[in-house]
């Protein structure tokens, strides 16, 4: 009847995921039971889980973010708690089989349910405000997208408290991922998380890509297009040529564990090497999807906050079209050390080399965007400086790893987990950090307070050289990543730097949660009653915090790059219309939801082959889209009545606002 | 905690970080006891002084340019509509290109150079050792010598030695830090490394791929010692009472942790190949000539292999 599910699934004898469990219910029933007080209930499901408003969205995916950060920094720790007293073959407090599970939920946590829906919720906040759109071509699949994503968070959660989680490492390279070496349910709730989470990202990939080409407002060329946007254009088109294959290569892993197929078993003509080609195919792209649209970010920061166009919009534009390309002919960097030839080996190595040509292009092009600037150092230009010092040092780690001779004493070593994270926390989440310290009045309408933010800006920052630049010396000390205890004592001191270093970020953390808190309590100070609180240049900034509904009540006409700022120079960015045309908005729907609940339970069925309730969770998802697409009721109008009426309301005191003070410097007048 | 205090606070961190760094430490990899080694510690020093060529301007930079400019020094140049300059440009996409294509050529040369496969040019003939990862150790296999190990290998200075190495469980790396490359142990396949240990001494020899629970474990000791000490050590292993047949080895396969050093005095002829070919079905077991005694060596396996067919 519930196939392997029994109630020994639970981990009672493990203390650490007993209290977390008792947290969890607590906090949880906290939550629901405050929600229920405030009557809350109805507002959360009309306005936000079932609207397909690219802007709310966005928000989703980004608390989504915030709270599995929080899930996944909470490993991280322990694993430098783990390794900072297990030295001379000492236990420490976590045994392998928990230690394991615990370093492979970090990496998949940290990319697929971090990183990922931070950058989609950013492109979906932002993209369709930078070219003038009023939603994203496909709002319902956008809603989907993003509770196929929660799904996939909802199953990994699950598996702390139910079975176990892969122990394999993020990528659960086979054979230890087969049924043989990996018998128990967590490498299945590996596939399932991942497999229900990348269908909606690859739905995103090609939402977005329609958005870009097709819902572009009157006017707008491509090479008009805002550095963020042509970002998130090559990010998605990465996203679409690259998620197949990770859902295929996890098909497949699933057809060895699930059918006794033997696509990469040791025997009967299995190849795990296939598997390893096929994941890295998805997974350089992958880190190239997290990164471009965070070189959009401090493209569009830099520009704003040094009151100048960027340098070199074309180099840039052509740079990212070339990374992107280039990140498909790179993938065997990842095994140097599998004992391909010296002819293969090099040319992965040098291709690998080539990449970093156009990322010094960008790294010099906002460069020189600051030369001759008058800076302003809010927070997203300070993340920005500090993205800018930290990612070249961590691109010098990369380009000396693409080199095979080099690679072949540093692969796997800690060495490689400084570079990665030397770029990824440096790169995207810096980048991110930005981003959000930059677009938040744009979707709250009133700013972040900085005293906060600058005390987790430099938490962050003292921590994640505090807690990597030891595990570069590490690497080169001989110690290999994944070590639950070592027997070498000369480590020892290097990894209690480290975990110093986790406990400045855990302050980031915090005080960045503060942050959000102080910011929200004191709203009524920093709001942004312009819609363009720094001074900006593209369109986002042209209509109002929070941008209403409907975006833009009419659409903007672009005829240059950084259309806004020409319009502020020239007093024509605030135009008065005498009348306003009714508006063809899509109505919310809750099918997205209902089909990712199903989702949800086909997942868990098939991790616990519960083939009954798969079956039942299969038809509902594929049944509540076949409703959906009889549903004729999809789209409404907002009168033009009603947009003269906000508008008016916006408008008006505006004008008055910057007769006074003139318009770029509104923001901060009335900030 | 004002902000001044805060960078104050930054900056005395840095500090300290930067003495601990310095702080005599064994960077192993940067003090190799081989050939291999030493050419990969020079390659690792060559590409990164070529890229701090460029790292160092650019921080540089960013660090200069955010302290000229900044909004409040009004004396510093402001070219609010500057944003393009051909020459700037040329220069900034040709440096990187200079840069990558010398490292590209060293790299082009050093991969090939160091290519694990390649027989080390050296007058003294080679000695091999069959290396074997399992759940949870390595066995090594001298078919020069009949003589097998557990979690020890010796071999002697300025000598070459080839490796064969495979897996007789999940992957794994095959991985002295102080002597050079390392190279996956995979079933079903044999991968080639070849390395020379120029200083004796007792090496720290690991999986660097993570295997599964007892991976942390995995490491075993290279001893580099000289002619007479390695024929020393050939003879304790040949003393050893213990021999490497099939019912020995088939306890071998079964995961355990922590074993310790052990030695064998004598191994089934053959064992290497057959460990690789119970991984490959018939046809590659006739190719390699294992008789089909020998190919059901290994009674698990096989037992696994028909149960599937």
């Amino acid at each position: 009847m519930f196939g392997k599910l029994s109630l020994s699934a639970i981990p009672y004898h493990e203390p650490i995921i007993m209290g977390t469990l008792l947290m969890v219910c607590l906090g949880g029933a906290a939550l629901l039971g405050w929600v229920t007080y405030q009557r809350k209930w109805g507002y959360l499901w009309t306005e936000w889980f079932t609207t397909v408003d690219h802007k709310r969205i966005g928000i989703m995916y980004g608390i989504l973010a915030i709270v599995m950060l929080v899930r996944g920094f909470a490993d991280a720790i322990m694993m430098r708690a783990q390794q900072a007293v297990a030295s001379a073959d000492a236990a420490g407090y976590l045994p392998p089989h928990h230690y394991d599970q615990i370093f492979t939920a970090h990496g998949v946590i940290m990319i697929f349910f971090v990183a990922m829906p931070f950058v989609v919720g950013l492109m979906n906040l932002v993209v369709p405000l930078q070219i003038g759109a009023r939603d994203v071509a496909y709002p319902f699949l956008n809603s989907l997208s993003y509770w196929l994503t929660a799904s996939g968070v909802v199953l990994v959660m699950l598996s702390m408290f139910v079975g176990d989680f892969a122990a394999t490492g993020w990528l659960a390279y086979p054979p230890l991922s087969e049924l043989k070496f990996s018998p128990t349910v967590g490498v299945d709730y590996y596939i399932w998380a991942l497999q229900l989470s990348g269908l909606g990202t690859t739905l995103s990939g090609i939402n977005f890509i329609v958005t870009i080409l097709r819902m572009r407002t009157p006017g707008m060329k491509l090479m008009q297009m805002p550095v963020f946007t042509w970002t998130a254009l090559v990010t998605n088109i990465l996203i679409v040529a690259a998620f197949p294959v990770l859902t295929v290569a996890l098909a497949l892993l699933a057809a060895d564990r699930y059918l006794d197929m033997h696509f990469f078993t040791n025997e009967l003509g299995g190849n795990a090497m296939l598997y390893i080609n096929l994941i890295w195919i998805w997974g350089h792209p992958e880190v190239y999807i997290l990164i471009l649209p965070c070189f959009g970010v401090f493209s569009e920061v830099v520009a704003t906050f040094s009151g100048k166009p960027l340098f070199g919009y074309k180099s840039m534009v052509y740079a990212t079209a070339g990374i992107g390309v280039a990140s498909f002919v790179v993938w065997l960097h990842h095994f140097f050390t599998m004992g391909s030839g010296a002819d293969v080996n090099a040319f992965f190595g040098i291709s690998t080399m080539i990449i970093s040509i156009p990322t010094g292009v960008k790294l010099f092009n906002w460069l020189f965007t600051m030369y001759r600037g008058r800076i302003q150092f809010n927070l997203p230009m300070m993340w920005t400086v500090a993205f800018m010092v930290t990612f070249t040092i961590g691109g010098m780690t990369g380009v000396l790893l693409a080199v095979p001779g080099a690679d072949f004493v540093l692969h796997n070593s800690l060495f490689l987990i400084a570079h990665f994270h030397n770029v990824i926390i440096g790169g995207v989440l810096f980048g991110i950090f930005a981003a959000v310290n930059y677009w938040f009045p744009k979707a709250f309408g009133f700013k972040l307070e900085e005293r906060w933010g600058k005390a987790s800006f430099w938490c962050w920052v003292v921590g994640f050289y505090l807690a990597f630049m030891p595990l570069y010396v590490l690497g080169l000390m001989g110690m290999t990543r994944r070590m639950n205890h070592y027997a070498n004592p000369a480590w020892q001191p290097y990894l209690i730097v480290a975990a110093v270093g986790a406990v400045f970020i855990a302050l980031g953390i915090g005080f960045m949660l503060l942050q959000f808190a102080v910011s929200i309590r004191n709203r009524a100070e920093n709001r942004d009653l312009t819609g363009d609180p720094w001074g900006g240049r593209t369109l986002e900034w042209a209509t109002s915090s929070p941008a209403p509904f409907y975006n833009f009540a009419v659409l903007p006409k672009v005829e240059e790059l950084d259309q806004f700022w020409a319009d502020k120079e020239h007093k024509r960015a605030y135009p008065s219309h005498a009348r306003y045309a009714d508006i063809h908005m899509p109505r919310n729907t809750g099918a997205g939801l209902i089909m990712a609940a199903f989702g949800t339970v086909l997942g868990f069925a098939m991790v616990w082959h519960i083939w009954w309730l798969a079956i039942g969770g299969l038809l509902g998802m594929v049944g509540t889209f076949v409703v959906r697409a009889f549903d004729t009721d999809v789209d409404y109008y907002v009168p033009g009545a009603e947009v003269e009426k906000i508008e008016r309301a916006r408008l008006v005191p505006l004008n008055k606002l910057i007769q006074n003070v003139g318009p770029a410097s509104a923001g901060e007048k009335v900030a | 905690m004002n902000k001044r205090s805060l960078v104050s606070a930054a900056r005395w961190s840095c500090a300290g970080f930067a003495a601990l760094l310095l702080s005599g430490c064994n960077l192993e990899v940067l003090s190799p006891g081989g050939d291999i080694g030493l050419q990969e510690k020079s390659l690792i020093l060559i590409a990164t002084g070529l890229m701090l060529l460029v790292v160092v301007p650019v921080i540089a930079m960013t660090l200069i340019f955010a302290w000229r400019y900044r909004a409040s020094n009004t004396k510093a140049t402001y070219a609010p509509k500057w944003s393009h300059s051909t020459a700037i440009e040329a220069v900034v996409w040709i440096i990187p290109c200079i840069i990558i294509a010398i490292l590209g050529t060293i790299t082009w040369r050093s991969t090939h150079a160091l290519d694990p496969y390649k027989p080390l040019e050296h007058q003294a003939k080679p000695i091999t050792i069959q290396a074997v990862s399992m759940d949870w150790k390595w066995v090594f296999i001298y078919p020069q010598y009949g003589v097998a190990s557990v979690n020890e290998l010796a071999m002697p200075t300025d000598v070459p030695v080839h490796f064969e190495i495979t897996s007789d469980s999940v992957m794994n790396a095959f991985f002295i830090p102080q002597l050079g490359s390392q190279i996956y142990a995979m079933a079903g396949m044999e991968t080639q490394l070849n390395l020379i240990a120029n200083k004796p001494g007792q090496y720290a020899g690991l999986s660097s791929n993570y295997s599964g629970a007892g991976f942390s474990d995995m490491h075993f000791t290279a001893i580099a010692t000289s002619q007479q000490g390695f024929q020393d050590w050939i003879n304790k292993a040949k003393a050893s009472p213990a021999s490497l047949d099939d019912q020995t080895y088939h306890a071998l396969t079964q995961p355990s942790e922590k074993m310790p050093v052990t030695y064998y005095a004598n191994v089934k002829p053959g064992l290497f190949n057959s460990i690789i070919g119970q991984y490959m079905g018939d046809m590659q077991m006739d190719k390699i000539g294992v008789e089909p005694q020998q190919a059901s060596a290994i009674p698990s396996h096989i037992d696994h292999a028909k149960a599937a067919e």
